[in-house]
């Protein structure tokens, strides 16, 4: 029942999306625009400095996912579609789980596109370990989306909601943030040591397990009054 | 106001008035002099806004289950003490590290936690204020998270070396520093008592107002 409501929900979204195929391409631009941003800032005489792109990587992953997290739900609220699932006659959690997913395989469709472009940019040997890479990306994804779901789901009907979420969000992430960055700079590392990567692969596997079923436990009573 | 928040009141200023002689008094510490004094207002403040956190994350809780608005109120009112104490901390922070360390800031475990979790705590006030109405659950959930957070952004931090000296300074503190630090430890706890009392029973008497502005309104 609940695995049949959660892939209703995904299904819905994606065939929204597939029709306009909005979010991907602007979620994506805007992306590429934040590495362009910081590839002005941080390139002098022609060379990036050493070992930025994986902070440039997340930063824009960071960036990127507010921005498809405010619109995914500011699309529910315009459409008055929230309502709906709200009255949905599945568990709320099916409802929070669908969003996830949603929101997950959008970022997820990003960085398949941005990993690669900063990797070719800034010089980081980023894809000599494509497994741990892959792991530590969507680790760390999930738990930023898993945070954000739920904080754009509860701010859906509050004022200011654009410039909360982001307020609201980002000093939540710095766990993952911090994780994502070392992680991926010890991928990048030519001399690579698994261990030090295990260790934030870890601490992300255990903020995404955490903050899911926070998450879960929470979202109906914030949800609802 | 009641009795014993009249006379706490009195004691809290007493104490405060009395700190700066009793600090004088203590020993000077053998390799920074004068400017480690800072440090029997610097760690109060530390241990507050800790509790303030603590007690804010523990209130939202309690109202996330039951719904009873005074857990919401005791919540909003601990948020902004942590945002007091926490901002008191990383004020007299940087100003002795700067003498101490010849470093104004350092991104080391301790303090580059305080400083996200003094965001957080931020971040509740923000959402409080401008977040509208029904921003009650959300700050709970908020600071639900935040405390949640403590352990994750404490190891995620702490791969950088930390140079704070390690916490078990305080046990072997000679009694000649013990009493002013417990003396300021006991100042400071009393400000917060305080403060916390006064500031939820404005948050009461907001609700009242409230209640009756909106009762009149029904009935007419």
């Amino acid at each position: 029942m609940m695995l049949r409501a959660i892939w209703l929900i995904v299904r819905k979204d994606l065939t929204v999306e597939v029709r306009s195929r909005e979010l991907a391409y602007t979620t994506l631009f805007f992306a590429l625009s934040c590495v362009l941003v910081f590839a002005f800032s941080l390139v002098q005489e022609g060379r990036a400095a050493d070992g930025v792109g994986p902070g440039v990587l997340w930063m824009a992953i960071m960036f990127a996912g507010n921005l498809a997290l405010g619109r995914t739900f500011e699309r529910e609220r315009q459409a008055e579609t929230l309502r709906a699932l709200m009255l949905v006659p599945a568990p709320r959690e099916a409802v929070y789980l669908g969003k996830l997913t949603g929101i997950v395989l959008l970022l997820a469709l990003t960085e398949a596109v941005l990993v690669p472009i900063v990797a070719f940019l800034f010089q980081a040997e980023m894809l000599a370990h494509p497994f741990w890479l892959i792991s530590v990306v969507a680790t760390g994804t999930i738990g930023f989306a898993a945070v954000g779901t739920l904080f754009a789901a509860m701010l859906v009907r509050a004022r200011s909601r654009d410039v909360l979420l982001p307020v609201l969000l980002y000093p939540i992430t710095v766990p993952v943030i911090i994780a994502g960055v070392r992680g991926t700079v010890a991928i990048a590392q030519p001399e690579f040591d698994a261990e030090v990567v295990r260790f934030w692969l870890t601490l992300l596997v255990a903020f995404d397990v955490v903050f899911v079923t926070l998450a879960l436990w929470t979202f109906e009573p914030v949800m609802t009054d | 106001m009641t009795k014993w928040f009249f006379y706490a009141t009195l004691l809290c200023a007493a104490m405060f008035a009395i700190s700066p002689f009793v600090i004088a008094n203590a020993p000077y510490e053998s390799t920074m002099g004068l400017v480690q004094k800072v440090f029997y207002y610097h760690m109060p403040s530390a241990w507050m806004f800790l509790t303030a956190s603590v007690v804010c994350g523990i209130a939202s809780a309690r109202f996330l289950i039951t719904g009873d608005s005074r857990h919401d109120r005791t919540a909003w009112a601990a948020a902004e003490m942590a945002v007091l104490f926490g901002l008191l901390t990383l004020v007299t922070g940087p100003l002795w590290a700067r003498k101490a360390w010849g470093t104004w800031w350092i991104w080391d475990a301790r303090i580059t936690s305080s400083l996200v979790g003094w965001m957080i705590a931020w971040a509740y006030l923000i959402l409080r204020q401008y977040g509208g109405p029904g921003s009650e659950k959300l700050a709970a959930g908020l600071a639900l998270f935040g405390t949640a957070n403590v352990p994750f952004i404490y190891i995620s931090v702490n791969y950088w070396r930390t140079i704070h000296p390690a916490t078990t300074v305080v046990p072997k503190l000679p009694f000649s520093m013990g009493f002013p630090l417990w003396f300021c430890v006991s100042a400071f706890t009393l400000l917060l008592v305080v403060l916390m009392k006064l500031r939820v029973r404005v948050a009461e008497q907001q609700a009242r107002l409230d209640a009756i502005y909106l009762s009149l309104d029904e009935e007419a």
